[in-house]
């Protein structure tokens, strides 16, 4: 049973917007996160504003290079998108892990980007894809790097009148490797311990890109930036590597709570991000070995 | 604040007209207008006992509002099959000793279900990766995995048969 909350559903976007523009409406997409927040009341929305019925808002396209995903998507139309596999494939990652199948098919990538929880599970992979949030109101619309949307623990730059419309991101270039691995009690149906998305590109034999992204370990997911500038322009060793896995394990403030202690949670970072970065590596060396002959 | 209305939907391919106040999910209003096939179980998304159907897509009732299931088709268990004219999913639970206290039975059924709508012929890992939202505190699963598998090749063997 919940208390009292008004619903709306328009099914139009300029609808939605329309109604969300007195500030005092809460968007729901799959709901699989407030509506729980609400039945334990954590939340208090007094009116609730529905997206399920806007269709403009689903969808994957990938156009000239750049991925577009409609926020409306459900975890689920990631899985399915071939596109995806190719294009991104840390979000496949993320979404082949993410709780369980019925909410996989209500679940949005909007609701998980919106809800700024910091083990939310996709927004990893996006930042190491350098994503960017497209936010609308009935006034107009802006676009934010998914790096720059968290202010802090469950704190976003979303007004109260905005919408999350989109997320969009550049395709995986050649010769770069993307995963992302979640850490957790059981493969599904589980909130993440520690995540770990790393994207990885070589140029001329040596290291031209790195995106180091954590999830749950800070009160927002973040990135590891010196770690990464540790990498871009090196031959990577064995040696770098656990030198970046180190400092990237320095970045993260993890808490203890109910699913791990912030000491397991800072070693995890460190072995995640020397594993990922050293398979990604190793995964390249072709390239690297053909550059140098 | 909150207000009701009559929605219409269709349960288990009966049209059934409910009025509700906009703050109830799907799994209070279809329980309270009698269709208790469908469990109440932990009300956060993780247990999958409240699995329903809703336009051939499974979904946890807990976590869905009932206005938003207007003119949708929804189908519970009971709605695959019954006594006289069982579902195979369901002979398979049945047969294979896949149900020991039941709770669980209904959302793995239609978990299970929606799975074999998108892939009729799944491994083992898929099966375990379609119902890893559907906890089971008695079997250990095994039986489950067993049933969900048997119940495939029968289908598989009537589609081909046709």
């Amino acid at each position: 049973m919940f208390s009292e909350f008004c619903l709306e559903m328009p099914d139009r976007l300029e609808d939605a917007l329309s109604i969300l523009s007195d500030m005092k409406g809460t968007p729901v997409a799959g709901g699989t996160n407030i509506l729980i927040d609400i039945r334990s009341q954590k939340e208090n929305p007094p009116r609730l504003v529905a997206l399920g019925d806007i269709d403009e808002l689903r969808g994957i396209k990938v156009e000239k290079g750049r991925v577009v995903v409609g926020s409306r998507t459900t975890i689920s139309d990631l899985l399915k998108s071939s596109q995806l596999l190719k294009t991104s494939p840390s979000v496949i990652d993320a979404a082949g892990q993410f709780a369980g199948q019925m909410v996989r098919n209500t679940g949005t990538m909007g609701g998980n980007i919106a809800c700024a929880s910091p083990a939310a599970d996709l927004v990893p992979p996006l930042m190491s894809l350098d994503a960017e949030v497209r936010l609308a109101s009935a006034s107009g619309s802006r676009t934010v790097a998914l790096r720059d949307y968290y202010q802090g623990y469950k704190q976003d730059v979303r007004g109260a009148d905005e919408l999350v419309t989109q997320v969009s991101w550049n395709a995986l270039p050649q010769k770069s490797v993307n995963r992302f691995y979640k850490l957790a009690r059981r493969r599904g149906d589980a909130i993440t311990v520690t995540g770990v998305a790393v994207t990885l590109s070589v140029s001329n034999g040596k290291c031209s890109k790195a995106r180091i992204a954590l999830g749950a370990v800070a009160p927002t997911a973040i990135r590891a930036e010196k770690a990464e500038n540790m990498l871009e322009g090196q031959v990577l060793s064995e040696t770098l590597i656990e030198a970046v896995a180190t400092q990237a394990a320095a970045e993260c403030s993890p808490i203890d709570d109910v699913r791990a202690s912030a000491d397991y949670r800072r070693h995890s970072v460190q072995m995640l991000t020397r594993r990922l970065i050293s398979e990604a590596w190793n995964k390249l060396a072709q390239e690297v070995k053909s550059h140098v002959k | 604040m909150s207000n009701s209305k009559t929605i219409t939907l269709s349960v288990n391919g009966r049209i059934r007209s409910l009025d509700v106040p906009s703050h109830r999910t799907l799994l209070e209003a279809l329980r309270d207008s009698g269709h208790v096939d469908i469990k109440r179980g932990c009300e956060k998304g993780d247990c999958g006992a409240c699995a329903v159907l809703v336009d051939e897509v499974a979904i946890d009732s807990c976590l869905t509002l009932a206005w938003m299931c207007e003119g949708k088709e929804i189908t519970t268990v009971s709605g695959l099959g019954d006594v006289e004219n069982p579902h195979p999913l369901q002979t398979s639970f049945k047969q294979l000793g896949a149900a020991q206290c039941g709770f669980c039975t209904p959302g793995m059924v239609v978990a299970a279900r929606s799975l074999l709508n998108d892939n009729p012929d799944p491994s083992d890992d898929e099966i375990r990766y379609a119902l890893s939202g559907n906890l089971c505190r008695c079997t250990g699963y095994t039986k489950i995995l067993d049933a969900v598998k048997h119940a495939a090749l029968v289908m598989r063997e009537e589609g081909a048969g046709q």
